[in-house]
């Protein structure tokens, strides 16, 4: 995290750099983060308002099932829990660097701090986040849940989380994205970099629920050793102003496999800009990417890509995108790249609206038309998440349901 | 139960059923033959009110009512269900969770998809990947889920083997003279059904009453299902058209 001299001055040279795609935030518009926020003991003791916000995004304050907590609030760490420091290690990133030295060496390795505005404002500031470490061998039956979440009006957030799932080990990590009651504008820019190692899996859920006029921009790239598994779910259903996001995945171990798994969707007024990109550096590799999305007046790019550097890689790709109002815009965008001559790379998109004869059908068994887009819609955004909450898919199917009512 | 008088359909600006009468009574499975093209399957969508069949002339009646303009969720809320020849895949929707969505008495429905071995089916996405046997199997679960007063049946028998089709015509017949004790009984208040037939094999499970034969969008004779079969055989529809032509 120490910026070094050359690395600081690159950051600096890049403040002003444009991402590739999305919405070109000026950073000059949002107030720092802060860097100090009340520590809270005990999240039961929160109230119900903030509850709630954590319950839906997939945290649950009462910590049951789950095997550690972290709560960071704009760009400071407002609690920590471990229950079970056998299987999982969990801090801020800031604490493990004094703890281990050796985790500078995974700090900055995978996510480029010149990459652009949003990574190089996150290295300059130095930016907090949590560590995650499943140690070789444990693995932890209950997941490590976190959220990230902004807690002040017109800021920027940033956050660096460093996840190690050590050999053989397995974890699994839900973290949920959103912001304060009644903060409506912010920015949150996030640097997370994953390493799973030789055998190992991590399952890892991120779920967002933003307010209308937040730009998030995660930038995130994963590291994948032999015979590793990393099974990402991204889920984003609730309004936001933009989302622009790009994880790569890095199979560099033979044997590794990735599935990501994408459901989103754009409200009017949102742009989502969601991407997934493995490259496959290993022989026998394989990967999935699904991706399943709805406009219902909002902008939504589904961008798939797929780059194969190493014979036996196989992969699939599928972008679906359905278009339920007329204002709404599905793009879908899969790029396959094949480097060698032993690759079976594949790709599917479809985008449009759902077939009248579906919704009929359904009709004809007594459904009201409502209910039977909320049916179809429930169905086609159903990629089999498994450990979310109750209140949480009490909430995604409420989301549904007035999605299958406007849809009509 | 049902009464169409003076139907006429168009299907893509083309006029498929022309002035169609026919009628089914409480408790009565009617029989509708016809050679392809006649306009069977466009009926029976039509009743159902599935969009794309253009009602330009005509009326349906159900229980009394006027359904002709009225929505598919409504006809099927009044007692009216449907299984279609080629239903859609509809990915991502379990065919447990639409059965426990439509289902009237879950206990039933269990044990119906016991029976015809569709449990193994249930965290299947509907329709996808099933085969012509399994179609009409999950077709008729969900049917007799949703245990409407008037089945609409387009060619039960299509598509499925030899063996298949002995418990598909059995299965077809308990779900018709559920809840009734005897033929007086199911006069009062038993299930009623029309039935598109090409090869009549679902005869021989079903005990019909009274056959109708559409050609060319209208009906051009009825009588005993039997006998009309047994012409239809020897015969073919050609004569049917014939006699039709000799009438006018």
């Amino acid at each position: 995290m120490q910026a070094d001299g050359d690395m600081r001055k690159r950051a600096e040279d890049a403040l002003r750099k444009s991402a590739a795609y999305g919405e070109d935030f000026n950073l000059d518009e949002y107030g720092v983060g802060a860097a100090e926020v009340p520590y809270t003991e005990k999240l039961t003791e929160l109230a119900e308002e903030d509850q709630r916000t954590l319950l839906n995004v997939g945290f649950t304050p009462g910590e049951e099932n789950r095997s550690g907590s972290l709560i960071m609030i704009d760009n400071a760490i407002a609690h920590t829990s471990l229950h079970n420091s056998d299987v999982v290690e969990l801090m801020s990133l800031r604490d493990a660097m004094k703890v281990h030295g050796w985790v500078r060496d995974y700090v900055w390795k995978l996510v480029k701090p010149d990459a652009d505005k949003y990574t190089a404002m996150s290295y300059l500031q130095e930016a907090n986040g949590y560590f995650i470490r499943a140690p070789a061998g444990k693995k932890s039956k209950m997941p490590v849940q976190t959220c990230l979440l902004i807690g002040s009006k017109d800021v920027s957030q940033t956050v660096h989380n460093l996840i190690i799932v050590e050999e053989g080990a397995e974890l699994e990590v839900i973290t949920g994205c959103s912001t304060k009651h009644g903060i409506e504008k912010g920015l949150h820019l996030g640097i997370s970099e994953m390493y799973i190692k030789k055998g190992a899996t991590l399952n890892f859920t991120m779920i967002h629920n933003w307010a209308d006029q937040i730009g998030v921009r995660p930038r995130t790239v994963v590291h994948v050793e032999e015979g590793g598994k990393y099974i990402s779910n991204y889920v984003t259903l609730k309004p936001v102003r933009s989302i622009q996001s790009y994880p790569t995945v890095v199979l560099e171990g033979k044997g590794a496999f990735t599935r990501l798994n994408t459901i989103a969707v754009a409200h009017a007024g949102s742009e989502l800009d969601l991407g997934s990109r493995v490259i496959f550096n290993a022989e026998d590799t394989s990967a999935e990417l699904i991706s399943r999305t709805i406009t219902t007046g909002g902008i939504s790019i589904a961008r798939g890509e797929m780059i194969g550097n190493a014979n036996g890689a196989k992969g699939h790709l599928e972008c679906h995108g359905l278009v339920l109002s007329d204002g709404g815009t599905q793009r879908a965008i899969p790029i396959l790249e094949a480097n060698v001559e032993d690759i079976e790379l594949s790709h599917e998109a479809a985008v449009g609206r759902i077939a009248r004869e579906q919704i009929e059908y359904l009709m004809a068994r007594g459904l009201t038309e409502e209910d039977a887009v909320g049916m179809i819609v429930r169905g086609f955004l159903d990629v089999g998440i498994q450990g979310i909450p109750d209140e949480l898919k009490a909430d995604i199917d409420a989301t549904i349901a007035k999605i299958g009512e406007n849809a009509i | 139960m049902l009464e169409i008088n003076n139907l006429t359909v168009e299907v893509g600006g083309r006029r498929v059923l022309k002035g169609v009468n026919l009628g089914v009574d409480v408790g009565y499975t009617n029989v509708l033959f016809g050679p392809n093209g006649a306009g069977k399957s466009v009926l029976l969508m039509t009743l159902m009110g599935f969009s794309g069949y253009n009602v330009v002339g005509g009326e349906i009646i159900f229980k009394g009512e006027d359904i002709t303009r009225l929505s598919v969720s409504q006809r099927a809320q009044m007692g009216m269900g449907i299984m279609t020849q080629r239903p859609p895949n509809l990915s991502g929707v379990k065919l447990h969770d639409l059965l426990k969505v439509i289902a009237k008495d879950p206990k039933e429905t269990e044990e119906l998809a016991e029976s015809i071995d569709m449990v193994r089916f249930f965290d299947r996405d509907v329709n996808v990947g099933f085969s012509g046997g399994e179609i009409k199997r999950s077709e008729l679960l969900q049917l007799s889920a949703q245990n409407p007063d008037l089945l609409l049946l387009d060619e039960p028998e299509s598509g499925v083997d030899l063996a298949s089709i002995e418990l598909l015509g059995k299965t077809i017949n308990t779900l018709l003279n559920r809840d009734c004790k005897c033929p007086g009984e199911k006069c009062k208040h038993g299930k009623s059904a029309l039935v598109i037939t090409h090869t009549g094999q679902v005869l021989d499970y079903v005990e019909t009453d009274r056959a109708f034969i559409l050609c060319n969008g209208t009906v051009v004779c009825s009588g005993n299902p039997r006998e009309m079969l047994n012409e239809i055989k020897e015969q073919g529809y050609e004569e049917c058209i014939k006699c039709k032509l000799m009438e006018i």
